[in-house]
């Protein structure tokens, strides 16, 4: 074959996709650095140059500043929390446990679920005097809490609904990763005597670390992305007590129609995100695959 | 019984506590979703006082459907986890063919502007995104929903690993039999990567089915509101505190991604494992 016509064939498989994508992240990526430069239009007046200002006014505001602190916050607990359950969780499902396809369908059925649907499950379950939290802490004789409605305690209650959908998901990594791994590992450990402790310490756990990177990867960007059930939830409230950065800049960029300034909140969390990703190709991956 | 024996059962057979606790968690785990059942198939007056006597119902779900265009939700929603599928596979896999059976200039910059997307993903570029459909004029439809996930960097990733594992012999008998790249690609690739686009559908329609943000942003009618976004609207405006409605009309919305869990368990869990390792 022709060797430009053979060229021309390559190029033509990979158009839909690279169009599309230049289309949608590539473009995108330098249109929203583009306007985190500049005005807002309004009405008839043109967005004009503004330098930093939007990044000026980001670090004045308050609620800028809530959403970023709430959501290191957030991302603080569902990270940590949600693996070592994860790994308990497969732990256990991997043992020969009584009715284990029940347990491991228990952990697994919220990764199924819509972040919506279950953001209307613990709605009702967090409820106020209706709400079963209510019910089994008024039998045990604890006053009456407003879970949602109490800024000291919104954050802990979104953050928990997001460790309950999580856990089982990162569980399925971990499980995949204890089936894959040599049984007679496990004898030989047994016939040293080594404890079940020291067998999960020094064999298990660092087998694990490439899936324990993988997971810590996808839990660090789903703790910037998930917002979906603060909009049933809380609506980032009481007082932004439980606003994350995602749902601050959909309110700015959709409630108050800012676009200059939700695109530079954009930049932000792109930024955090790519951090991450740069922190896991050039640091984590190295360290882990010793051999 | 000696030592040894007993040291290697200890190892994955657990002990009481292990299975009390496990069992506590997986409780804990269910007990959400098992309240929600309760008050959704029981008369309002029950859907807070557990009464095993209580009579069972279905007029919750009844009332739930007549109440919003649900019929319409599960019609767009259907469409649009379908579109996005079929949009994803054909593109993915030209791309993926290309990336792993051909040389040629500036491959590697390709892939790597291609990988960019696991990372910047279209959830968060969603205000330029939005400008992007207006100038479309595509606001409120389906295709708007769509568009940004069509060209999916998980998938022609996953799949290039796959297509880089099949033997070049295959490919070296085709050509022989005068088999142009394409016919190649679908006679012998496709087929042989057939768990791997099992796994990845499995993966892509549960994502799409559950998505919120962005199709709550880009569509303000019935017309192009997927489940999720109408079950959100459903259960802000329309009803109130109602819970025997909106736990009725969550389940709803659910139940076909649920119930197919529950019918295909296994393959759901490989798929969901499989997508991940690669």
């Amino acid at each position: 074959m022709d060797r430009r016509q053979h060229a021309i064939h390559i190029w033509l498989m990979l158009l839909p996709a690279l169009l599309l994508l230049l289309a949608f992240t590539h473009w995108p990526v330098v249109a929203t650095l583009f306007d985190s430069f500049h005005s807002t239009p309004k009405g008839a007046r043109a967005s004009f140059w503004v330098g930093l200002v939007n990044y000026q006014v980001m670090l004045d505001d308050p609620v800028f500043r809530k959403a970023l602190a709430n959501n290191l916050w957030f991302a603080g607990v569902t990270i940590p929390l949600s693996i070592g359950l994860a790994l308990m969780m497969a732990l256990w499902v991997n043992d020969r446990m009584a009715g284990r396809a029940l347990l491991r369908m228990a952990y697994f059925t919220p990764t199924v679920l819509p972040m919506i649907a279950v953001a209307n499950i613990w709605l009702f379950f967090y409820t106020p005097q209706y709400g079963l939290l209510e019910q089994i802490s008024g039998a045990l004789g604890r006053p009456s809490q407003n879970w949602l409605g109490d800024p000291t305690t919104a954050l802990g209650a979104v953050t928990l609904v997001a460790v309950w959908k999580e856990a089982g998901f990162f569980m399925i990594f971990y499980l995949a990763a204890l089936q894959s791994m040599n049984p007679s590992l496990r004898e030989a450990a047994a016939i040293e005597g080594a404890s079940r402790w020291t067998f999960f310490r020094r064999v298990q756990w660092p087998l694990l670390m490439p899936t324990t990177v993988f997971v810590l990867v996808n839990a660090f960007i789903n703790g910037f992305r998930m917002v979906d059930h603060l909009f049933v939830m809380t609506r980032g409230g009481p007082d932004n007590a439980s606003t994350l950065l995602l749902y601050y800049l959909y309110e700015v960029g959709f409630s108050f129609w800012d676009t200059a300034y939700a695109s530079a909140i954009t930049v932000v969390l792109v930024a955090i995100l790519a951090g991450v990703a740069l922190l896991q190709f050039f640091v984590l991956d190295r360290r882990v695959h010793y051999q | 019984m000696s030592h040894t024996t007993q040291q290697r059962l200890a190892f994955n057979e657990p002990g009481w506590l292990d299975t009390l606790a496990a069992w506590l968690l997986g409780l804990l785990w269910l007990l959400p979703l098992v309240y929600a059942v309760w008050t959704a198939f029981h008369p309002a007056e029950f859907s807070t006082r557990f009464d095993l006597s209580a009579p069972l119902t279905l007029s919750n779900f009844r009332r739930a459907w007549e109440a919003a265009p649900f019929a319409r939700y599960f019609f767009n929603t259907t469409v649009l986890t379908g579109m996005i599928l079929v949009a994803q596979l054909v593109i993915s896999t030209l791309a993926a063919y290309a990336f792993a059976r051909f040389r040629f200039r500036g491959r590697n910059l390709a892939f790597a502007l291609v990988l960019m997307q696991l990372v910047v993903m279209p959830d968060l570029l969603v205000v330029a995104n939005y400008k992007t459909m207006a100038q479309l004029g595509l606001i409120d439809s389906l295709l708007a929903i769509g568009l940004p996930y069509f060209a999916s960097a998980f998938a022609i990733f996953l799949l290039r690993q796959t297509f880089m594992s099949i033997p070049k012999e295959l490919d070296d008998a085709a050509r022989v039999e005068g088999a142009g790249a394409l016919q190649m690609l679908w006679r012998v690739y496709v087929p042989l990567a057939r768990p791997v686009y099992i796994a990845f559908a499995l993966v892509s329609v549960s994502f799409h089915w559950n998505n919120f943000l962005w199709p709550l942003i880009v569509t303000n009618s019935v017309n192009a509101r997927p489940l999720t976004v109408g079950l959100q609207v459903f259960s802000a405006v329309d009803q109130g505190i109602d819970w025997s409605i909106i736990t009725a009309a969550t389940l709803m919305s659910s139940a076909p991604l649920l119930i197919a869990f529950l019918l295909f368990q296994r393959q759901f869990v490989q798929s969901f494992m499989r997508a991940g390792i690669k």
